[in-house]
């Protein structure tokens, strides 16, 4: 058990996977001897070399299209998509090859692919850097979508990822990169599953759905309940794609009330996927519609105003409340449940 | 806006190894690139372009008899992809357009399975890696970063075959054509750029695409290029030899661009008499690559009527083969559906399947329920 920061357990992850299987490869921009803009990749080409940390020409769809023929030949790509707002450009080759190529030839085909993207907002970068486009590629069939919200789960799963005969896509909090926390390296990453939800926090009022950056926001919405007699269980989906709907559906199944909460767009969002499956799962065990407590149906807003889109612990809050029927901001002036 | 609708090609600019008449041409560059082209190699060479022509003509039939969804026919190109498409070695390994059935005939597909999309029984004919050939690309441009990607896993396996990647002048437009150069170039990777430029791409003229001639552009990246006359097969055998021999020797990429014409409609849905000027047509039947190399067989006797006779009956037997496979081909169950979507099991996909399964059993159950029904009221 040591102590690291986010970023240097996907680092240790990574080194661990390009030890034990020689065809992993990493490939993207500044990921040599800059080790990537966020320095996740720091060293892995100096101890591994040229040929497996590969420095790419800036063009998303070149490293896309190139690593799909490296897949080809057998090799395990794991790409570093710089920015999430950088992923735009190989969308093609992420939805119609990567994601299409194992179903259009009958499974002949493998791509092992791992897509590292740097996602999310909340330090104040500009445009095209603070972006949650996970939506996109949960609703894209041949993909596997994950998203990493401490150390442990980032060791872990960035194995788990590479380890995968399907494409993943590899959703890094990139405002959580310097946290700290414990990493065993010695854990079997066999014994778990990147598919499975875990519970943050144990609860018995409300059912509380999150991903990646907002996980520790939504543990301390949590702790804020509970100081006010409500009790609320965090769920940290770790998959985006698929969601494992069992634990959530026990969970809201015992709560009677659920609450998800994530930085994108809301609209068309994993939010609106979530609320509409687990309606269908347990309509009636619900005591109140499923609240949606997300991001603006904006582009990302300019740093100053990052934190009027951006969920925050007290708008978690208030989404609480209106589950519970209690007094919120939406109740407060019209009297009507927004 | 007025557009340009015809980039000027410089004849002398083409290599070319067989004339409009079928003479020889001598070339002091490329002659050595086919020294051991015999006659009965020309005459294989022969073979090869009518019986593809013979496959191509009897899938365009098979699509009006309604066997077929869609054909995209080759018609004319027969030279650039034979004289291309022999020159490989069996662990090269080729990325290409759908058109590209005369180099999967090359590789040696089974005949059925060249069918298999056309007909709606699968989203790809054959498996990949057993004629080294990927499934044809849609998406005109994406195979040649496939190629180039490819081609940098031999590298890093130091290994001596190269990827070769076939594609359209109209895909020379495409970003992913584009960036492949600039990867291919960047790492010297050996992949060869085979751009049939056959004049149209669905109505578009080919001016349309490239204002000096799509070679041009090469060297631009780094890349050597060449035109060769994609009516001759000669010519673009030497040319893709040349090729290969410089991505086997880590010379790195080099970029083709065989002039040619598709003589035939885009694909069995379009009418080219909408665009295309009869005129040109015409032109271009003159410069027929199969009448090419028989003019060269003849003026040196390997054309006997007895050649000609099995050329003819081998085509007619491999026609016969292909429209057997085709109306025989076994139609796909309905789960098949869900199947290779993901490696591992997904939960999400699990449901679906789960529940679509109930969902067809429920007919079954209704039908006998209605069976009983009708029983009991006899």
């Amino acid at each position: 058990m040591s102590t690291m920061t986010f970023g240097r357990a996907i680092n240790a992850g990574l080194r661990k996977a390009m030890e034990n299987d020689p065809k992993v490869v990493l490939m993207g921009e500044d990921i040599g001897k800059l080790g990537g803009v966020f320095r996740i990749t720091d060293g892995l080409q100096k101890d591994f070399g040229q040929h497996r940390v590969m420095d790419s020409p800036l063009a998303e769809s070149g490293i896309l299209g190139t690593a799909v023929g490296m897949a080809y030949r057998g090799y395990r790509p794991v790409i570093e998509i710089q920015f999430d707002g950088f992923i735009y450009p190989a969308f093609d080759q992420i939805v119609c090859q990567v994601a299409k190529l194992h179903y259009r030839t009958q499974g002949a085909v493998k791509m092992p692919l791992t897509i590292r993207v740097p996602f999310g907002g909340g330090i104040g970068s500009p445009e095209h850097h603070s972006e949650s486009p996970e939506a996109y590629f949960t609703h894209t069939s041949g993909l596997r979508v994950i998203s990493v919200s401490n150390p442990q789960d980032a060791y872990v799963m960035i194995q788990q990822a590479i380890a995968s005969d399907d494409p993943v896509l590899y959703f890094e909090p990139k405002r959580r990169y310097h946290v700290k926390g414990e990493v065993d390296e010695s854990v079997d990453i066999t014994a778990s599953s990147m598919n499975d939800a875990r519970v943050v926090v144990e609860g018995s009022d409300v059912t509380l759905v999150t991903y990646g950056p907002l996980v520790p926001t939504a543990r301390d919405a949590a702790t804020a309940a509970s100081d006010d007699g409500v009790s609320v269980e965090v769920i940290d989906l770790r998959s985006l794609a698929p969601i494992d709907f069992a634990t959530v559906e026990k969970s809201v199944r015992k709560t009677g009330r659920l609450v998800i909460t994530h930085e994108a767009a809301q609209s068309g969002g994993l939010g609106a996927e979530i609320a509409a499956s687990i309606t269908e799962r347990c309509f009636y065990h619900l005591e109140h519609a499923p609240v949606r407590v997300t991001g603006f149906d904006i582009p990302y807003p300019y740093s100053k105003l990052e934190f009027h889109h951006l969920p925050d612990l007290d708008r978690i809050l208030d989404g609480v409340d209106r589950v519970l029927d209690r007094p919120n901001s939406l109740s407060s002036q019209s009297g009507l449940e927004g | 806006m007025p557009l340009n609708n015809r980039v000027d090609a410089d004849p002398d600019e083409l290599v070319q190894l067989i004339g409009p008449n079928g003479e020889r041409r001598e070339n002091a560059a490329y002659d050595r690139w086919v020294t051991g082209v015999d006659g009965p190699a020309l005459q294989a060479l022969y073979e090869d372009m009518v019986v593809i022509r013979r496959i191509d003509a009897e899938a365009t039939a098979l699509q009006r008899q309604g066997e077929l969804a869609l054909w995209p026919p080759l018609l004319g190109q027969e030279a650039a992809q034979i004289g291309s498409g022999r020159a490989l070695r069996e662990d090269d390994f080729v990325f290409s357009s759908y058109r590209e059935n005369g180099v999967a005939y090359c590789r040696g597909v089974d005949l059925t399975d060249i069918l298999r999309v056309w007909r709606g029984n699968a989203s790809s004919g054959w498996d990949p890696y057993g004629i080294n050939m990927a499934t044809p690309q849609v998406i005109i441009g994406a195979q040649t970063l496939h190629a180039t990607g490819y081609a940098m896993g031999i590298l890093n396996d130091g290994a001596d075959a190269v990827a070769v990647t076939y594609f359209g002048d109209g895909a020379t437009s495409q970003g992913d054509v584009n960036e492949a150069m600039v990867f291919a170039a960047s790492y010297q990777a050996p992949v060869i750029f085979f751009c049939q430029n056959n004049h149209w791409a669905i109505s578009e003229p080919v001016g349309l695409q490239a204002h000096v001639p799509i070679a041009h552009r090469a060297p631009g990246f780094g890349i050597p290029s060449v035109r060769v006359d994609g009516n001759d097969v000669l010519a673009c055998l030497a040319v893709t030899r040349e090729a290969l021999d410089r991505a086997r020797t880590g010379g790195g990429p080099t970029f083709i661009e065989a002039v040619t014409y598709r003589m035939g409609p885009h694909t069995t849905a379009d009418d080219p008499t909408r665009y295309r000027d009869a005129n040109e047509l015409e032109d271009w039947a003159a410069k027929d690559p199969i009448a090419r190399l028989a003019g060269l067989l003849d003026s040196q006797g390997l054309l006997p009527a007895e050649v000609t006779d099995a050329v003819k009956t081998k085509a007619d037997d491999v026609a016969a083969r292909l429209r057997e496979g085709c109306i025989s081909m076994a139609e796909p169950e309905a789960l098949d559906v869900f199947k290779h979507v993901y490696s591992e099991p997904n939960s999400w996909l699990a449901r679906q399947q789960d529940q679509y399964e109930r969902y067809l059993a429920s007919f079954e159950s209704s039908n006998s329920d209605s069976t009983e029904l009708t029983e009991g009221s006899r």
